[in-house]
């Protein structure tokens, strides 16, 4: 070896330039495409305001910069950004790095849950389904996935409101916590998991049929291979075979999925996080988009850009982990 | 032999095959004797039903849609057919073991070759893990893999192909069964490692007084390894007898239309070609894959496929290109082709430099060296008719398209095919009829020279016998000439004027075929020659009106 390191140290390092790049090039284009959009912070704000006369708007553009031309704008912008400043959120007042630290530990909780939900129980119902096949059992799983993937979010997020929240009254409508619960400890653990029920079943319902399909076609696959006839051959029972020899082998597709869907369901959690008024980024994406608030926006997208390289990467390490026959370099 | 009872005897077996297959049944009435220290050799083509049968044997078809329909399996005098699953999965690995044909797919890629071999002694013996890990080893140094410690912790990826197979030997022999089948276990490996494990076969079966059901499509295998034969057609066992009898004497047409087609290994008769003008000239040529990476993604090293490489090719000759896997024989039918850039050397037909072309000269030159392929079913387009498949290559050449489609047809007859075959997709057609369309698509643009990457190799043998028939004929009656780039000997020394061997990228012999089979110079060419299967058999000739 040239370099005392471990490899995989390496290869972090060489991923994390790789990405800087990527990162970059999305930050750019975005911030042109968000200059493409007609109306900008100050229209909106002074919208908010009810009118202003042209000196007061022209004043105001002048002092957040947005009379300098565009490639003057994303220069600053982004030499800004080379030192982790965001810039200040002239909606909320606040810098953008709090802004997006007070929301980030909700979108995180709903998406790893989300995902993590859609993934085992997907593949868990995926691998079922597969293992008997054509039988009542798969009709039923292969027919229940196909009405969550078929049902968009915002209308199952809705029914469940109807049934659990109005009629029932089990559950919570929105919102992360009870306001006037002042919980603490692990009664404010399980009021946050009340509230979060309802939207991780929203969102997770959709991305589980897309493992369950996927899974059930890839354990199909793998069950007819040579090797599974080899451990077969060799006196192996069912259960064994389904451990040691097909899931393994079969969940390699659907690992490539997951590092694939994390970003999308980034963007799903804004329909849902709007729906249950949950304070976390999608939310603030959406909110951020009608008022123009181009720093908090260009903040979000900056921190999306970095959880789905990370994820990316982690994938890759599962990957590798869980495929021999990759090697990492 | 006749006072031990036999390890496996087979009454009368029939297979169902799902309504809608070309037959009822897949095996129609078998019978099958092995006594200990037998090996029976279970002989036909693609379609014949042997692997039914080892899949009957362990009660492995895929049932419900193929199934026992009738008839007696005893093993060591007990019902196989009778068994529960459970008491079926203690005999599958102990008693009864088996050898797959591909020995890329037949391990499991996730687990080290050490796990997979523990799994068998997990499964039926009480040992514990260390006792399991020293007779792991001990397999393996059985079955001379070079460094069986590295061995046991390597993955099935980090060894190669023949390694791969003893692997599966040791795991199949780590319980010293009584029965051993081996479907097709050589097959898909390059002829010296072919020979090595066969001979492995042999000597563990001798000392463990074993019985082998050894299912092959090879009579040269069968005639290095059998003790019996049976041969299937179509379902039906046509002829079974002691290994010398069926290969000396066959009875049955069908066998001996099987072994007539199995090529001898006597070079046809030496040509005066070497006088004919040279049409196709290679001088150094050189590929290097390169070594990949640097900062920013993965390092590989960098591989020599092909060094200085020089040959001529003569008006209506045929030069064979053998060696083993990776001798780079593929990549000088890609040079050559220039479907593959290389690094160095030239490649003259005509006078004109083909690796000089610009793109635009390039397509000229195409249409005067064409390909056949060595997979035919991959190489079709599948959404394609025939006729457009053939008439393509002209059409692009500035042919009008009337004409092009006319002349396609009559090259279908060349081949002899129906001109009906001219309005059909290729899924409708057999592996054979396939690489008979690939040959039209070659001679469609009237070509000067031929190259042809293993276009036998994925066919049975009678099949095998008529494209090469074909190939032969066509190249005398059009005065073509031919690079024949293959694996198979014997194939060789029917079709080759003249041969190179390849051995890591460079050409250890050239000269006339007849000559390097009767007096080879090289020890690597020597090694080739004296791992042909069955070498020491040469075919009883039947005329074919006999057959």
């Amino acid at each position: 070896m040239r370099f005392p390191f471990p490899p995989i140290l390496i290869y972090a390092l060489r991923r994390l330039l790789q990405a800087v790049p990527v990162v970059i090039l999305i930050m750019i284009g975005t911030f042109l495409l968000l200059k493409l959009a007609p109306g900008d912070t100050v229209d909106a704000l002074v919208g908010d305001m009810g009118g202003a006369d042209a000196d007061f708007i022209a004043r105001l553009r002048a002092e957040y910069g947005l009379d300098q031309p565009v490639w003057v704008q994303l220069w600053r912008y982004m030499t800004k950004l080379a030192t982790f400043d965001f810039g200040w959120s002239f909606v909320y007042e606040q810098p953008v790095s709090t802004v997006l630290m007070d929301r980030l530990g909700t979108t995180l909780l709903l998406m790893a849950t989300s995902l993590s939900i859609a993934f085992t129980v997907g593949t868990a119902l995926g691998a079922i389904a597969a293992r008997r096949a054509y039988s009542a059992t798969d009709n039923l799983i292969s027919v229940l996935g196909l009405v969550f993937y078929a049902t968009p979010s915002f209308f199952l997020s809705l029914m469940m409101m109807l049934l659990f929240s109005v009629k029932l009254g089990w559950l919570p409508v929105g919102g992360i916590k009870t306001i006037a619960g002042f919980y603490t400890g692990w009664d404010h653990v399980i009021d946050v998991a009340k509230h979060l029920i309802m939207p991780t079943a929203a969102l997770s319902l959709i991305y589980l049929s897309f493992y369950l399909r996927l899974m059930r076609a890839s354990v199909l696959e793998v069950a007819d291979l040579d090797y599974v006839r080899t451990a077969r051959a060799k006196g192996a029972g069912e259960m064994r075979l389904m451990i040691h020899h097909i899931m393994r082998n079969a969940l390699l597709p659907v690992v490539t999925l997951l590092g694939l869907q994390f970003s999308t369901v980034l963007g799903g959690s804004v329909v849902v996080e709007t729906i249950f008024t949950l304070p976390g980024l999608g939310q603030l994406a959406y909110q951020a988009v009608v008022q123009r608030d181009m720093n908090t926006l260009m903040g979000i997208i900056f921190l999306c850009a970095l959880i789905v390289v990370v994820v990316n990467f982690l994938t890759d390490l599962l990957y590798a982990r869980l495929d021999s026959r990759i090697e990492l370099a | 032999m006749t006072d031990t009872p036999p390890i496996l005897q087979i009454r009368d077996l029939k297979i169902a095959l799902p309504k809608g297959a070309d037959r009822p049944f897949a095996l129609e009435g078998l019978d099958l004797t092995i006594n200990p220290g037998e090996i029976v050799c279970l002989v036909g083509e693609s379609g014949s039903g042997k692997s039914l049968c080892a899949g009957a044997i362990m009660r492995l078809l895929p049932e419900p849609h193929v199934h026992v329909a009738g008839g007696a399996i005893r093993f060591m005098g007990d019902e196989l057919l009778a068994k529960t699953e459970t008491e079926m999965r203690g005999i599958r690995g102990e008693d009864i073991a088996m050898i797959f044909q591909e020995p890329m797919t037949a391990l499991n890629p996730q687990k080290t070759v050490g796990w997979q071999l523990d799994e068998v002694l997990r499964l039926h013996t009480k040992m514990n893990k260390a006792e399991r890990k020293a007779r792991a080893i001990e397999m393996l140094t059985r079955v001379h893999i070079p460094d069986p410690a590295s061995a046991y912790n390597a993955y099935p990826h980090q060894i190669s192909g023949g390694q791969r197979q003893r692997v599966m030997i040791a795991q199949a022999l780590s319980l010293s069964p009584k029965l051993i089948i081996a479907d097709e276990p050589t097959t898909a490996l390059d002829v010296t490692t072919q020979l090595q494990i066969l001979k492995l076969i042999r000597e563990l079966q001798e000392q463990e007084g074993a019985g082998v059901l050894f299912i092959t499509h090879d009579f040269g295998v069968v005639a290095e390894i059998a003790d019996k034969v049976a041969v299937l057609c179509r379902g039906e066992m046509v002829e079974q007898g002691p290994a010398k009898e069926v290969l000396n004497n066959p009875q049955h047409a069908y066998t001996r239309a099987l072994i007539g087609a199995v090529p001898a290994l006597t070079p046809p008769p030496v040509k005066p070609v070497t006088k004919a003008p040279v049409v196709l000239k290679g001088t150094g040529l050189k590929k290097t894959f390169a070594a990949r990476g640097g900062l920013l993604s993965g390092k590989r090293k960098a591989v020599t496929a092909v060094k200085d490489l020089t040959f001529q090719l003569h008006q209506g000759e045929t030069l064979g290109v053998v060696g083993e896997s990776g001798s780079g024989k593929t990549t000088v039918s890609r040079i050559v082709t220039r479907l593959l850039e290389c690094d160095a050397g030239k490649v003259e037909m005509d006078g004109k430099d083909l690796l000089a072309c610009s793109p635009a000269e390039l397509r000229a030159m195409r249409k005067h060296i064409q390909m056949v392929f060595q997979d035919p079913m991959a190489s079709l387009n599948p959404r394609k008719r025939v006729v457009d498949l053939i008439a393509q290559g002209p059409i692009v050449h500035g042919v009008d398209p009337d004409k092009a489609r006319a002349d396609a047809r009559r090259l279908l007859e060349l081949v002899e095919l129906s001109p009906a075959a001219a309005n059909r997709f290729p899924h409708e057609f057999s592996g054979g009829q396939r690489q008979r369309i690939g040959i039209a698509r070659a001679l469609a643009l009237e070509p000067k020279v031929i190259v042809a990457d293993e276009p036998v190799s994925a066919l049975d043998v009678s099949v095998q016998a008529q494209v090469l028939k074909l190939l032969a004929d066509l190249r005398d009656r059009l005065n073509l000439s031919l690079l024949f780039v293959t694996h198979d000997l014997r194939v060789a020394a029917q079709l080759c004027d003249r041969i190179i061997v390849m051995q890591k990228g460079e050409i250890v012999e050239h000269g006339l075929t007849a000559e390097i089979f009767a007096s080879p110079q090289h020890p690597y060419t020597r090694n080739l020659l004296s791992s042909i299967p069955g070498r020491d058999w040469t075919p009883p000739s039947f005329r074919p009106d006999a057959a």
